[in-house]
């Protein structure tokens, strides 16, 4: 004679208390994990939004170096600055164009950070007594804070130059040379732009080389290098940029 | 030597932990456990109940073992689980935290035992090559280079220790789920099943509450089996390229 | 009581397949309202789960560890054997029957060890289809070695971890079947009981370890896959949790108990460094391909090893055994290191090592070579003791490493209860007294992957089963002798730890029950073991309560078996008047020292019955017949 399998195993009630254990336990939630949840959407995963966080971060660098090498025309007067300004807008299309794909990495970019932030705290929700790095960088640590400080930064540089709220009635639109000395002989505003600046270095000396990572190109050859590559183009970034306002409170830029 | 020793306490799942202070003496060829069993014996003397800990194998191989000590995965020793490190990398007088590994995904069980089944339910999603018993061919038909094996051996070695979750800031299981899509991977005999093999792991770990990577390397630099963050590139490769080439699978009649 | 070994007819090579014909087959379709347990996640344990699920069975996995893959089996080294033969240097299905037959002494049963060598090959076909990444030749073909003094290249091996891949491979299959639902598993369970009713297996009493609930399972049949009984000596390389529980409890249910005094010792360990030492670290056998094995040639010299001048050097076993030298079987091996550390030549502060030096090999092969073959190795033995083996000889000393006793098991691996099955270590069907290197994750993996998925369909298929019900008198019997030993344990709170006690127990064992053993010895172990437990039910203290994780509850059960089998081994030993393999009483030994086997009259496996407590286990004989391997003398000189 057959036995049913479900009527000849019992858990002896007396003794087994329904604990968390059992429920924890792959007893009962093995077959949970096969069966709600064998399939996950690119953007519900983790790695999917890490993804889109590589692109975006991507295409955000790449303008991040075409605007630095704008800028720096600086150096070579206020006419070849002021007509290479005008040259971008006076291309409408091309102009909103690039507004619209980097107001939407932005978005994207954030939205996909906030939410594996988010998730990351719920993984662990109770801190450690203590805790010690061995072996990552500072900069890879505080991408939360360093990003958060970026937005900010955007947000304030856009109406500094771009729109010129920030800058008040001496701003004049389409002089972008003029508008760059009259922002930053003001000493706080200059002040906040290097400390911005130095963020963003920190944020792409982690950022430019993990994009690669999460796209799933790595290499025990290349991608050190390209870690230092990362180090570079950030140092580089910050040099670069920062030496506008420095140039003016110097003097050297007039 | 002399050991000032703050350890986290918890009777069990439901109730609060909270650090506990002891004083323990160690010799220098003593293995941390060890040093452990040594206090324990002394605390079960006392009446006391001893500080409990998930070890068996003391080989650096089971993976039962692992704790934080003073904030690092299995402590101070590159490459090293707690039952293979000795006391004679501390000195004299060392004031040591001991914790449990602390995750979402790894509720506490009791003292420094964490409840590690998630790692069983990721492999479970899809860990493994379906070959049922008998099905083979002779195991020299498929050449295999010998690169492709040895990169293969290198992340099949992962214990499943829970390391790499508890040092990550994110909690994140990559470093383990890539190291088995890897190993698979990176065989021929893995590859009918890789594209779904990488979107089933990675759906189980989201679903087990571990958080994402974001590529910092906590977890490689203390990996006892020295797994590389090189893996977990690989794992986002076979993810992102199997997401994006998914199709639903068509029931056929007969099948399943 | 007859044993019956059910060995099927034919001449050997056809007994398998004559046997898996005669067997009656389960339906497909009645394969699912079969329920069968399986204790243990090891190769076996593993193995046997995963493919009974693939087959349909209902299966309940049970481990005491947190996950299947933490099983022992994890640990083993240096390689599994096959007779695939495919580095042409003669190796066959029969050679590697025959080398097995006689590095156990002749104390195998053919039948089953020619089984074996069969299925062997099967075995590395399934485990690479499973993604097993063993060792590979530039050209993409699998690599072999040499292994534990076989003469030909049959060892295949993933590097210093063959075990825990071919552990993972099972484990994987495993937890395929947990998705699929055809297994359930229940890790961090110990079984306490075996429910036996109507003279036949039908379930096990568990204690789940964390909330401390206990839990009856009944099923259809019963497979023990549970390892061996090593750390019964406290010090061995087994995992701290390794015990003897399941197989002694099934003993105390009537299943028999064969050759508990055969037992091995690996010759190449690390040495105890101290009285806290918790466990020995095993360096694999592999280690002698290149090492020399040697102890200065005067007694008490403790200056450096590098100050010892090559001709004060005494390399022992080249010397002893030209022909084989330093990669003589185990048992040999091991002995010969007693031997010398007996004399007073042993090395290191506690007199108890000898010399493992790559020297040599570093200056033949260069340091490159050494580190592809043994880098891990090294790495261990340097964590372990902070010492460099490329610079000074690592030091070895022998210690408990595997148990060829176990629970009697018929050619289907059944035991003297029907429908209770015992795979692996746990049984004692294949190595005789002495097991080859690398034939242990042969053995458990053929035993769970190509055997019980038969044999266990054969008896299912014969075996009338009743139903039964959970308020069955012997489910509550079973149930309440599990719950009074947990109170019982609790209750004595006495003075000493259960570690002491154990601790005392293995240094009894170790001293006259070990690598050597005589009449006096063993008298005198019986005597002092009983009374240990008698002092062990008077004065052990266990804190806590059962009802939550308690670990010192959980070694307490294990170490009131470990006292009871203490008892049988030494009894064990004492009967078997003959040296053979892992057994090497000193009253019986040639002139040159050698095992001195006597076939006339010990040519059989000693199965013990369990009688009753405090009484005389009785014993039963299964003569053992060579009709393929002839007895002969062991020679490795």
């Amino acid at each position: 004679m057959k036995l049913d399998p479900s009527s000849n195993s019992r858990e002896n009630g007396k003794f087994e208390s329904p604990g968390v254990y059992c429920n924890l336990m792959s007893t009962a939630s093995s077959a949970l994990a096969g069966k709600t949840s064998s399939r996950i959407g690119f953007w519900e995963s983790t790695v999917g939004k890490k993804a889109v966080m590589a692109v975006t971060g991507a295409i955000l660098f790449l303008f991040v170096v075409a605007h630095m090498i704008g800028n720096l025309q600086v150096y070579l007067g206020q006419e070849k600055l002021d007509n290479y300004a005008h040259l971008l807008k006076s291309i409408k299309s091309l102009l909103w164009g690039e507004r619209v794909t980097l107001l939407l990495s932005v978005i994207l970019h954030i939205t996909a950070a906030t939410q594996l932030g988010l998730r990351n705290r719920r993984a662990r929700p109770r801190a450690y007594v203590k805790w010690a790095s061995a072996g990552s960088t500072y900069a890879s640590r505080t991408m939360y804070w360093s990003g958060p400080i970026l937005l900010a930064f955007i947000i304030y540089h856009i109406l500094h130059f771009t729109t010129g709220q920030a800058l008040g009635p001496q701003f004049r639109e389409g002089e972008v040379y003029h508008n760059m000395i009259v922002g930053f002989s003001f000493v706080p505003a200059s002040i906040a732009y290097i400390i911005a600046m130095l963020m963003l270095g920190m944020h792409l000396c982690h950022g430019v080389w993990s994009m690669f990572q999460s796209m799933g190109v790595s290499h025990p050859r290349y991608t050190p290098l390209l870690r230092k590559f990362a180090v570079a183009a950030a140092a580089a970034l910050v040099i670069g940029n920062i030496s506008i306002p420095v140039s003016v409170m110097l003097g050297i830029l007039k | 030597m002399k050991l000032k020793l703050h350890v986290w306490r918890q009777k069990n799942a439901a109730s609060a932990g909270r650090m506990v202070r002891y004083e323990a003496e160690a010799d220098e060829h003593m293995s941390f456990l060890e040093m452990l069993d040594v206090l324990n014996e002394s605390l079960i003397t006392k009446g006391e109940d001893p500080v409990a800990f998930d070890h068996d194998c003391r080989e650096g191989i089971c993976g039962a073992c692992g704790f934080m000590i003073n904030g690092v995965a299995h402590g101070p020793m590159p490459g090293t689980t707690v039952c293979q490190l000795h006391m004679r990398h501390f000195k004299d007088g060392d004031e040591l935290y001991l914790e449990p590994w602390r995750a979402a995904a790894f509720p506490v069980i009791k003292d420094l035992i964490v409840d590690r089944g998630a790692f069983d339910r990721i492999i479970a999603a899809g860990g493994y090559v379906s070959a049922s018993t008998g099905s083979a061919q002779d195991a020299n038909a498929i050449l295999v280079p010998k690169k492709d094996a040895d990169r293969a051996m290198d992340s099949a070695q992962c214990i499943g220790c829970g390391a790499c979750v508890a040092a990550c800031p994110n909690a994140s299981a990559a470093l383990f789920l890539s190291a088995k899509v890897s190993h698979l991977g990176l065989l021929p005999q893995g590859q009918p099943e890789r594209n779904e093999r990488a979107i089933k792991m990675v759906a189980a770990a989201n679903h087990e509450l571990f958080g994402g990577c974001t590529n910092i390397g906590e977890c490689e630099a203390v990996c006892p089996k020295n797994i590389r963050l090189e893996f977990i590139a690989r794992r986002n490769w076979d993810f992102l390229k199997a997401s994006c080439t998914f199709r639903e699978e068509k029931a056929a009649a007969g099948a399943g | 009581m007859k044993l019956d070994s059910r060995i099927p007819s034919g001449p050997i090579e056809q007994k398998w397949d004559n046997c898996k014909f005669e067997m009656k087959l389960v339906n497909p379709a009645n394969k699912r309202k079969f329920t069968v347990i399986v204790v243990g996640t090891g190769l076996a344990g593993g193995s046997a789960a995963a493919t009974m699920g693939e087959l349909g069975y209902n299966v309940k996995c049970f481990c005491f560890q947190d996950s299947p893959r933490r099983a022992h089996s994890i640990a083993a080294q240096g390689g599994i054997n096959a007779a695939k033969n495919y580095q042409n240097d003669g190796d066959s299905i029969y050679r590697l029957f025959y080398d097995t037959v006689k590095g156990g002494d002749f104390r195998a049963r053919e039948a089953n060890v020619y089984r074996l060598a069969q299925i062997s090959v099967n075995i590395i076909d399934q485990c690479v289809a499973q993604g097993v990444p063993f060792a590979r030749e530039y050209g993409g073909l699998l690599a072999n070695r040499s292994f534990g003094g076989a003469q030909v290249s049959r060892t295949f091996y993933a590097r210093g971890q063959t075990g825990q891949q071919l552990l993972l491979g099972c484990y994987q299959a495993l937890e395929r079947q947990v998705n699929a639902g055809r297994v359930t598993m229940f890790p961090r369970h110990e079984m306490l009981e075996l429910i036996v009713i109507d003279g036949k297996a039908r379930g096990i009493v568990t204690r789940n370890l964390v909330t401390g609930g206990i839990a009856t399972h009944l099923a259809d049949a019963v497979v023990l896959a549970t390892g061996g009984y090593g750390n019964v000596f406290y010090l061995s390389t087994n995992a701290k949790g390794s015990n003897a529980t399941a197989l002694w409890r099934a003993y105390r249910k009537g299943a028999l108990m064969a050759n508990p005094c055969f037992t091995q010792i690996h010759p190449t360990c690390i040495p105890v460094s101290g009285d806290y030492q918790s466990k020995l670290t095993l360096m694999s056998e592999s280690l002698r391909n290149d090492g020399r094995i040697w102890v200065p040639k005067k007694g008490r010299d403790s200056r450096p090893p590098g100050q010892i001048s090559e001709d004060e050097r005494d390399y022992y076993l080249e010397r002893r055994y030209p022909s084989f030298g330093n990669l003589v079987p185990r048992d040999v091996a091991s002995r010969a290191a007693k031997a010398v550390c007996d004399e007073g030549r042993g090395v290191g502060k506690t007199g108890l090592g000898v010399y493992l030096d790559f020297g040599d090999a570093v200056r033949r092969l260069g340091r490159k070579v050494v580190e592809e073959r043994y880098g891990n190795l090294f790495e261990m033995y340097e964590r372990i003791t902070g010492d460099d083996p490329y610079s000074v000889p690592m030091r070895i000393f022998p210690a408990i490493h595997y148990t060829m006793g176990g629970l009697w098991v018929d050619y289907r691996l059944m035991s003297t209860i029907p429908g209770l099955f015992v795979l692996g270590e746990a049984n004692f069907s294949d190595h005789g007294a002495n097991r080859l290197g690398a034939s242990a994750l042969m053995q458990g993996l053929a035993d769970g992957y190509f055997i019980i998925p038969y044999t266990i369909g054969d008896y299912l298929a014969t075996a009338k089963l009743d139903r039964i019900d959970s308020n069955h008198q012997e489910v509550r019997r079973a149930e309440n002798a599990v719950g009074e030993q947990i109170k019982r344990l609790l209750s004595i709170k006495g003075k000493r730890t259960v570690d002491s006690f154990h601790r005392e127990l293995g240094r009894l064992l170790w001293e006259d029950c070990g690598m050597a053993r005589n009449a006096k010895g063993l008298r005198h172990a019986m005597g002092k073991i009983a009374e240990l437990q008698q002092e062990y039910w008077r004065d052990v203290n266990v804190v806590g309560d059962g009802a939550e994780l308690n670990q010192s509850l959980e070694k307490a059960g294990r170490v009131a078996d470990f006292l009871e089998l203490a008892q049988l081994m030494c009894l064990d030993a004492f009967e078997r008047n003959e040296s053979c393999g892992g057994h090497f009483r000193e009253e019986y030994q040639t002139p040159e020292g050698e095992a001195l086997r006597n076939d006339d009259e010990y040519c059989y496996a000693a199965a013990w019955e369990y009688t009753g407590p405090g009484q005389a286990p009785a014993l039963h004989k299964e003569p053992l017949s060579f009709e393929h391997v002839h007895l002969a003398q062991r020679s490795y000189k």
